[in-house]
């Protein structure tokens, strides 16, 4: 018999950047919350504290701040003829844990969509028409607007503390900036960091080729910054341990240093951690939530959270898994295409090339996760689809981010891997090293989903999800793309050396080596209750009081880092169910 | 000789006599600035506003105990005393106090019963409050407060100070002054200013300095001493006023947001003010914030330009400062990181230069400038060595919710390598102050060690 708890108002499941974001916006209405967090708490000290955090063998290497897949992971196989076996060890994406969640550990990319990526699919059929669309892809709309998303982009800019120069600020288009982007109607929070050496090279040679370059917008302070809510961030250092890493100087955008402090102050909110949610429970009739059950770790058992709403907000992989374990949706079916739980999975194509120049030295140890110089030239909302045969972009990113010696000393290919050969190659090319990255877009498909396993059960005897993933046509297309535009501009650079490095037609999806952990889709929102799990508000169609957040909302990946589109549509989330839900609980659509 | 030793034997009676009245004889408590009409009531919210003011639950309230039902241990130089417990438990508590104990405990430092307090209790600055004011903090107290019972440890400190009447000389000492408000009537911000900072937030307690009789030299505006600077359990409480003081250097709105927030573009609030700020000012209206601040400013006669507000919320992006004349030489040779600089130099560069960097003015808000720093450059040099040993915290406040919390070092450098250090910090920027020994980090050390 499971302990019961005093009921709240609303339960947050995971306290990562959505579920902060959703804690301190409905304890602003005066809200009983609270927040049931799988992991452990953390704080910038003493949890992230110098030296101790830049340890790169532990965090860089053993993953000490990501989940530990003895706890929680999946199944993974690449097409529905394959038996799924458990992701044991962690490699192709690294889902977080503890308090602040993978807001904790990225890189600081934050990036808002192109307008036209929110409507790609009416954006290809008025363009080209339906025909290039290839067989098996799913390319969809998303049910909101750039324009209404906006005002909750610039909110979550304000709060995370976002740095950078406006390329469109209300239409008019400013030198230096990114004048692809989507209009903004204010600036960014904080200017732009210093540029690198790289990064100023690359800006240089792509000027030269008349490319659009700017600066890549960072969750990274560039000064020290006071935030909506009172919160505060440091002046970053460039000491460039920011992915896997979290920031010991307080500069990186994340729960910790934009919200949590505020939050833990309001009396109406309480978190708890170590309380991993097993289920969402349903009234009798299946159309409301009643609330969670989650595990107590340390009292050992299990505990009902009674609630009036249920805020999902754990990371997608979670997320999509919770909701496919309480049955908030049908499963999807890929062979019928029916059921909505579980489709619509997408990652992220992306490539580069890596350039040796043995005169230049590069200081690699001297950046930032979100360091760089960007061109949006061929973004989605630069390519003639129709005539280059693949519907996607990416951004090209040039910057360095850590000089870190386990994992980020990029050699020649044909350097021995070990011996004195391989000693040779370090002291000849260490420091020596720049690199352009394509960051790409994925769309969905048929055949990349996400279920249950029908073999594999967790420590609490539920099965595990199950994902069924590989690299589909159309988006190694878009990256041979880049290879081919981007070997111009590289070579340009006259460097001794260049490699590059771009999945080409026939590549298989590899789990091992890590590739980025932007796993998107799986509750994507849709315009009626048969195609997507929760409609434009992330309200499930299943379940009126559950919200689903994050980047399983996503119909298709975008070309850019997922956190700015999920930071947004968080705020745009939280604004309807404070305007249009508490008064009047019902769907919103 | 017979007369002789008449006289002598009557000047010892005298004397006995006078020792024993001065002992036995009841002592006079003082009487209201101001009487009150038997009807007045005080303003809604007026006793609890009061009792912020006065920091009262900071000291009365033990570490992990019910607010005001006392226990805490408060260093004194004459030993430890223990707070009593203010909660209006009948029993252990001030629960069977009439309003004129509570006062006379208040203005004159007489207990129930007669008992004098000792001085940690900060009745030569509560002397000035208004009567409105007390009479609001008992009424609020013994009605709005639950009462605890706590028997709190009774104080026993060594002879001579274990002589409570002897406080009865030293209050002929220190209480030379009437009870009551007097005002300065500059403007009405700043005679509220003047009232809080010298009533109830009792600012005086720790930064005027002490006569050799431990009273305070300086308790309000009109005396000499008041506000120049004291040194209290090893903290130097700096000047407020005067040439070089932090409140002729910042401007009313960083002097305002420091009260409020503990944190202001140049550093934090450590050790006691820090508390103060926890447990008193951030609770206080930001115009009474801005009161004392401005008080602050125009005591000596210094123009006051009133801010439209401070420590706003933001967005605001907090520009780094400039490096300057003085702390050029240093913030160069750092930048050249040469290896052969100084040990204490190269200490910095390893562990702390990431967050105050190269020219010492750390970053606005959330890293302390450590050049011109009176924890870094003062007269007690504990406080520096136990924030680089042990690290420091100011608590969010309602202004500024973050924890600004630095690490401590004492796992990474030897007592050696801190007082190099120290010592460095001590001469940088333009700082001019003396050397810090291994012995004296290894006091500090220790100390901390215990805790």
């Amino acid at each position: 018999m499971a302990r019961q708890e005093k009921k709240k108002d609303v339960v947050i499941v995971g306290l990562g950047w959505t579920g902060s974001i959703a804690g301190i916006e409905l304890a602003q209405e005066g809200l009983d919350i609270v927040a049931l967090e799988r992991g452990h708490d953390q704080e910038t000290v003493p949890n992230f504290e110098y030296p101790q955090q830049i340890d790169e063998l532990k965090y860089g290497v053993r993953l000490k701040m990501m989940q530990k897949p003895s706890q929680q992971t999946l199944t993974v196989r690449r097409n529905d003829g394959e038996t799924a076996l458990p992701y044991r060890s962690l490699g192709s994406f690294l889902p977080g844990n503890g308090v602040g969640g993978a807001g904790t550990h990225w890189n600081g990319l934050n990036w808002r969509p192109q307008e036209i990526e929110l409507k790609l699919r009416s954006h290809v059929l008025e363009n080209w028409g339906e025909g290039i669309i290839p067989e098996g892809m799913d390319l969809r709309d998303y049910p909101v607007s750039y324009d209404e998303l906006e005002p909750f982009f610039t909110r979550f800019e304000k709060v995370a503390g976002i740095s950078g120069y406006a390329g469109n600020l209300n239409g008019e288009i400013r030198e230096g900036g990114n004048p692809f982007e989507g209009w903004r109607s204010e600036d960014f929070p904080m200017p732009p960091l210093p540029t690198t050496y790289d990064s100023a090279k690359f800006r240089d040679a792509a000027k030269a080729m008349g490319y659009h370059p700017f600066p890549a917008s960072a969750g990274i302070a560039s000064t020290s910054y006071v935030n909506p809510y009172g919160m505060q961030m440091g002046p970053c250092n460039f000491c460039g341990f920011c992915e896997r890493y979290g920031c010991y100087q307080y500069s990186k955008s994340s729960p910790q240093t934009a919200i949590l402090g505020a939050l833990k102050r309001m009396p109406n909110f309480e978190y708890r951690t170590n309380s991993e949610v097993l289920r969402v429970d349903l009234a009798e009739d299946g159309k409301t939530a009643t609330g969670v059950t989650y595990w107590d770790e340390e009292a050992g058992e299990e505990v009902f959270q009674p609630a009036d709403i249920v805020i999902l907000s754990s990371y997608q992989l979670n997320n999509v898994h919770l909701m496919l374990l309480s049955g908030l949706g049908e499963v999807y079916n890929p062979l019928t295409g029916e059921g909505t739980l579980g489709k619509n999975y997408a990652y992220q194509m992306n490539g580069g090339i890596s350039m040796f120049f043995e005169d230049d030295n590069f200081n690699p140890f001297v950046g930032h996760g979100a360091n760089g110089m960007v061109i949006d030239d061929f973004s989605i909302s630069q390519n003639d689809f129709g005539a280059e045969g693949f519907i996607g972009g990416s951004y090209w990113r040039s910057g360095t981010f850590n000089g870190q010696p386990i994992r980020n000393m990029p050699l020649p290919k044909d350097t021995p891997s070990w011996g004195a050969g391989w000693k040779q190659g370090i002291r000849k090319w260490y420091g020596h090293a720049m690199s352009i990255g394509s960051h790409g877009s994925h769309m969905a498909y048929a055949n990349n989903h996400l279920d249950l396993d029908p073999t594999y059960t967790d420590r609490h005897g539920r099965p595990l999800m199950r994902m069924t993933f590989n690299w589909q046509d159309n988006d190694l297309r878009m990256n041979q793309f880049m290879k081919r535009k981007m070997e111009p501009l590289a070579a340009s650079m006259n460097p001794d050396i260049m490699q590059a490095g771009f999945k080409d037609i026939g590549a298989q999806y590899d789990v091992r080596p890590y590739q980025t952990t932007h796993n998107t889709g799986g509750h994507i929102m849709s315009e009626n209750a048969r195609e997507g799990a929760v409609n434009r508000y992330s309200q499930t169609w299943k379940a009126h009081n559950v919200f689903a957040m994050g980047a399983g909302n996503f119909v298709q990946n975008t070309q850019y880092n997922p956190t700015g589109l999920v930071g947004g549509l968080a705020y745009w989330t939280v604004n309807a169910i404070r305007t249009q839900y508490l008064s009047n609980p019902r769907p919103l659509v | 000789m017979k007369t002789f030793l008449r006289i002598i034997g009557g000047l010892a009676l005298a004397g006995v006599i006078a020792l024993l009245a001065f002992i036995f004889v009841p002592v006079q408590v003082s009487k209201p600035a101001r009487e009150l009409a038997a009807d007045w009531q005080p303003e809604p919210g007026q006793g609890e506003y009061v009792l912020h003011a006065s920091d009262c639950v900071a000291c009365h309230t033990a570490e992990g105990g019910e607010p005001l039902a006392g226990g805490r241990a408060i260093a004194s130089p004459m030993g430890t005393i223990w707070s009593t417990n203010i909660t209006p438990d009948p029993e252990t508590g001030i629960g069977d106090w009439s309003y004129e104990e509570f006062r006379a405990a208040m203005v004159d430092g007489i207990a129930r019963g007669g008992t004098h307090l000792y001085p940690a209790m900060p009745y030569e600055n509560y002397r000035l409050m208004k009567e409105e004011d007390i009479r609001a903090l008992y009424d609020y107290i013994m009605a709005d407060i639950a009462p605890v019972q706590n028997e709190v440890q009774e104080t026993h400190l060594k002879f001579p100070f274990n002589l409570r009447f002897g406080i009865r000389a030293w209050n002929w000492l220190a209480l030379t002054h009437d009870v009551g408000f007097d005002p300065v009537g500059t403007s009405d911000l700043q005679d509220r200013g003047q009232y809080l900072v010298e009533g109830p937030g009792h600012c005086a307690a720790c930064h005027s300095p002490r006569t050799p009789f431990m009273a305070q030299d300086g308790v309000s505006t009109s005396d000499d001493g008041f506000l120049t600077g004291g040194v209290i359990d090893g903290w130097n409480a700096p000047a407020l006023r005067g040439e070089g003081s932090v409140s002729q250097a910042w401007p009313v709105e960083q002097l305002a947001a420091y009260l409020a927030t503990g944190r202001n573009a140049h550093s934090t609030a450590n050790g006691e003010m820090g508390l103060v700020v926890e447990h008193s000012l951030q609770h206080l209206t930001d115009e009474d914030n801005l009161a004392m601040a401005a008080f602050l400013k125009g005591l000596d006669g210094a123009e006051v330009e009133l801010p439209k507000s401070f420590a706003a919320t933001g967005p605001t992006p907090l520009p780094a400062p400039e490096t300057d004349a003085a702390g050029k030489a240093t913030a160069a040779m750092l930048i050249e990181a040469n290896p052969d600089m100084p040990l204490g130099a190269r200490l910095y560069s390893d562990n702390c230069i990431g967050c105050h960097f190269a020219n010492g003015k750390g970053a606005p808000g959330i890293f302390p400038e450590l050049q011109n720093n009176h924890l870094v450059t003062g007269s007690e040099t504990g406080p520096l060595i136990s924030v680089i040993l042990n690290g420091a915290e100011m608590p969010g406040t309602a202004k500024r919710p973050m924890t600004l919390r630095m690490q401590g070092y004492r796992d990474r450098m030897s007592d050696e390598e801190i007082a190099e250090l120290a010592s460095w910090l001590r001469k940088a920027w333009g700082n001019e102050a003396g050397t810090v020994t291994a012995t004296d980090v290894a006091t500090v050390r220790a100390a901390s060690d215990s805790h």
